[in-house]
């Protein structure tokens, strides 16, 4: 007999929301970590003796389903409060969003922000469903799969023709055509299209799925404000991995997987371990991935036990990560122009073209003169993370790309680095005297230190082609995979990436159907 | 580049046995394949194939695609590849093998040499570099190279072949079962023969370096002089091979990576090449989509047909019954066979239909007119042509 019902491959938090699912349910689930600690790339981070930060340093969309399902705040989860979204200009004259208003855009700007997201809220409540659920199979028309397309046309509908009409030209509008149509203000542009680009190869000019990405945050509880949860992103991970462990689940880290075994015969393959890199075999009746979607299938499973065709598609599959952290350990607070405390989501972008050049660079392997990125200093809404009366600032710096022109070397990591704390100067003049330590992770860092395929956030790139019923491709779509006893379950699938619990919730759902 | 020829990059290539085929071509029957200058016929499709089952013929297989595959994980490669069972195939052996696209419909068939244990050969009649590199990736070791150009190949069929390569000093070649491969030194190079054609009767290819394939020609057509041996093209080898019931690209089945319309490609089940289909295997690509073939059954199968006249029913839709109401098919190839002494075809006629009645509508023109007629079609079980010759060893003497 099989030791564990199910074993899953990554203590990252869809990881850990399956597993809390499974066990929940009264399976013997193991979770293995290859990390000394849980959260993969919500884990804490030491980069400073005393000053922490996760890679992901903020929530926006985690479903509170999944939250009142485990139980996370009888598991420690505190309650967090939404922080504001803030465009910082270098003048101060700085645009916040917060709980659904604008301040500092002119009059019509304003107005205009009021049509701007009650359509858009709009259409995020229609695509709802579809991240909720299981895609449907193409060619499948069982009951449940009929229902899920018939939920969004009902949805679709109820909204009138108009709006319908808007949503279907709209849907993969480049974000830049979107902006210009409703704003004057270059600093609101950027803030409200950020969420479109963040995390993904795309630019303001770029049609495909920024609009989709927009509304897929946008479908969350706080409607896109994000969130920092008491303890930090880590909070979040003690309450997922304290709610796995008490419904029985296991978590072994340091555990790294090698392989994972598959059996085969006569009646075709089946999962059934894994092997751990000390060598150490581990028996389940089926094996879940967490890991990355290429990781999963080329490296841990082996091409030879899939389709060539299938392979190929995972092999094509966009996972070049164009996001590198920056981590500032400060020993003072940051002080914005203008801004009276930095304890906001803050994005510097000081205009579309700004961003769009930035990707510019990007695109042919280059790093931008002048980066773009999303700014949070953690230890404001939650001083534990640096020492007394000290701080840190974490930057999601955007369009470093993962393949360097000439590869990644200290240098180019130095320079990239510094051009980007040079950016930040120019908002918080003061800062390069505050800091106390920097560490800069590009994304072939974060493919190394966290072990996903191109240090991509969303394991594969958000895009219309790698969405749905396709992510990551089809025959892998719905959780299952081409193996059986093997599946998937994080941000390679349906719905996609971000820290929403929602592909394991998902995931764990169809394993147990 | 040629700068007195605009056209130098778009002319067809030259088999390494041109020269000679050249003098031969007397009609000036060229044709192509795969970007080679390549004989439709020299003389006469009938009496080349009359060659061919009478006495032997060479068939240049030059354009046909030759890919070295090799590595550590060659064998396991070409074995998640192809439907058969690579690791059952013996040293110095080939095995005839066709391989499928994720769906189990067929993208061509060839056959695969294992010259090592870490060194194949796969011919096929498509170039296929674009499916090996796709199958080759993500395997450590292991590397496909294509050697069409650096291998001169020529078939050797019919009854006197083995006679003729004994009589060129080829010691022991008649010891060669069907499917084996052996080496012979040639000029300071080897001669590898293998005893495998596409005629469906006794026949070898021959696979030596292009700088010594005039002087290969030249010794086979030596010792071959009392034998009748004779260059044979394409539309007698589609005679012969229609006789041994061999399916051809683009007329049995349509490459699955060039078919547009949907199952407008054939799978193994539907060719009659299901003994093709090793289940044993736990996996090959393809193996889920052809498992669920295999219970649900194939839509086509391909069947062996006799029909009564002697009209070719090249091109007939297969009925139901003689009033042509209900159509259920429609044939392949067609021809009349002068070995046979009969009316044959392959046809492809959808499975649930194929015990009942089979009638077959025949256009034929006599004399500028047009007339048609309905005729009886009759399964045939076994193919056409297959002398015991074909499989004995050793081959009797002519």
């Amino acid at each position: 007999m099989a030791s564990y019902d199910s074993i899953i491959i990554g203590a990252g938090h869809n990881g850990l929301v399956c597993a809390a699912y499974l066990a929940r349910s009264g399976q013997r689930v193991l979770v293995l970590e290859a990390a000394d600690e849980p959260g993969g790339l919500g884990a804490d981070r030491e980069f400073h003796p005393g000053f922490h930060t996760p890679i992901a340093h903020s929530v926006s969309h985690f479903s509170q389903k999944i939250a009142n399902d485990l139980k996370l705040t009888a598991h420690g989860l505190g309650a967090a409060k939404p922080v504001p979204t803030v465009g910082l200009n270098t003048t101060g004259a700085h645009i916040i969003l917060q709980e659904g208003s604008l301040s500092g855009a002119g009059t019509d700007d304003t107005r205009a922000y009021r049509e701007y997201s009650r359509l858009m809220l709009r259409f995020a409540d229609v695509l709802k469903p579809f991240w909720q659920k299981t895609m449907p199979r193409i060619g499948m028309n069982n009951f449940s799969d009929l229902a899920t397309f018939a939920h969004i046309g009902i949805n679709l509908r109820r909204i009138g023709k108009k709006d319908m009409q808007e949503f279907l030209r709209v849907a993969s509008l480049p974000v830049r055509d979107l902006m210009d149509e409703y704003f004057d203000n270059d600093i609101l542009k950027t803030t409200l299209g950020w969420d479109g680009l963040i995390g993904a190869k795309l630019a303001p000019r770029s049609p495909n799925s920024a609009v989709l990405a927009m509304l897929y945050r946008l479908a969350g509880e706080s409607r896109g404000a994000h969130t920092i949860p008491v303890g930090g992103v880590n909070g979040l991970i003690d309450a997922l991995s304290k709610s796995a462990m008490a419904s029985g689940a296991e978590i072994r880290c340091s555990a790294e997987v090698g392989h994972i075994l598959i059996d085969g015969n006569a009646d075709g393959l089946t999962a059934k371990g894994v092997r751990l890199a000390n060598g150490d075999t581990v028996t389940a009746d089926r094996v879940i991935s967490a890991a990355d979607p290429q990781r999963t299938f080329l490296d841990l499973v082996g091409v030879e036990y899939l389709d060539i065709g299938f392979t190929n598609r995972i092999r094509r599959l966009r996972c070049d990560g164009y996001v590198a952290k920056l981590h500032l350990a400060l020993d003072s607070a940051p002080e914005f122009e203008g801004l009276q405390q930095a304890n906001g989501r803050m994005i510097i972008a000081p205009d579309l073209d700004a961003i769009e050049f930035a990707f510019d660079h990007s695109k042919y392997g280059e790093c931008p003169d002048s980066p773009v990125m999303e700014i949070v200093v953690p230890s404001i809404n939650e001083p534990s993370v640096a020492p007394d009366g000290k701080h840190v600032l974490s930057a999601h710096v955007m369009y470093v790309p993962y393949q360097l022109k000439g590869g990644w070397n200290p240098t180019a990591r130095d320079r990239v680095c510094e051009r980007t704390i040079d950016t930040i100067a120019r908002y918080a003049p003061g800062i390069r005297e505050q800091i106390v330590h920097q560490e800069f992770l590009t994304p072939a860092d974060l493919e190394r230190q966290y072990r996903v395929t191109g240090g991509h956030w969303h394991h594969t790139e958000f895009a219309m082609d790698q969405m749905l019923m396709m992510r990551p491709t089809y025959e892998a779509a719905q959780y299952r995979t081409p193996i059986p006893g093997l599946f998937l379950c994080a941000a390679g699938c349906h719905p996609g990436g971000d820290i929403t619990g929602q592909a394991g919730h998902n995931a764990a759902h169809e394993i147990l159907r | 580049m040629n700068e007195t020829d605009p056209y130098a990059g778009e002319r067809l290539k030259k088999s390494p046995f041109y020269l000679r085929q050249e003098v031969l071509n007397i009609r000036n029957a060229w044709a192509a394949w795969n970007g080679y200058k390549f004989a439709e016929y020299y003389y006469d499709t009938e009496y080349e194939y009359f060659c061919v089952r009478n006495t032997c013929g060479t068939y240049d297989i030059c354009p046909m695609q030759k890919y070295e595959i090799q590595g550590r994980d060659a064998e396991v490669m070409l074995n998640r590849m192809v439907t058969r069972d690579v690791t059952k195939i013996g040293l110095n052996r080939v095995a005839y093998c066709v391989w499928c696209t994720d769906d189990g419909r067929m993208i061509d068939d060839g056959t695969i040499f294992k010259l090592a244990s870490d060194k194949f050969m796969l011919t096929c009649g498509s170039p296929c570099t674009a499916w090996l590199e796709k199958s080759a990736f993500g395997f450590a070791d292991v590397t496909v190279t294509d050697v069409t150009d650096e291998i001169a190949a020529l078939s050797l069929q019919g009854p006197t072949s083995c006679a003729v390569l004994k009589k060129m000093g080829l010691d022991g070649i008649d010891t060669a079962k069907p499917f084996d491969i052996m080496h012979f030194p040639f000029h300071g190079d080897t001669l590898m023969v293998s005893r495998t054609g596409f005629s469906g009767d006794l026949g070898y290819e021959l696979w030596i370096s292009p700088t010594v394939a005039l002087d290969l020609w030249d010794q086979l057509y030596d010792a071959g002089e009392n034998f009748g041996i004779q260059p044979y093209g394409e539309a007698a080898t589609n005679m012969t091979r229609l006789e041994a019931a061999f399916i051809m690209p683009f007329m049995e089945f349509n490459e699955a990576l060039r078919t547009v319309n949907f199952e407008h490609d054939q799978t193994p089940f539907e060719l009659n090449l299901g003994w093709l289909v090793d289940f044993d295997k736990p996996h090959f690509s393809g193996r889920r989509a052809l498992l669920e073939e295999q219970k649900r059954g194939p839509k086509y199968t391909l069947t062996k047909l006799d029909i009564e006249g002697n009209k070719p029913a090249e091109g007939s839709y297969i009925y139901k019954d003689k009033r042509c109401t209900r159509e259920i098919g429609y044939v392949t190839s067609a021809m009349w066979s002068p070995s046979v002494k009969a009316n044959i075809a392959l046809a492809m006629i959808k499975t649930e239909h194929l015990e009942g009645e089979l009638w077959a509508e025949i256009y034929y023109e006599k004399e500028l007119r047009q007339y048609n007629r309905v005729v009886r079609c009759t399964r045939k079980q076994k193919p056409f042509w297959a002398p015991a010759r074909a499989r004995a060893t050793p081959p009797p003497d002519f």
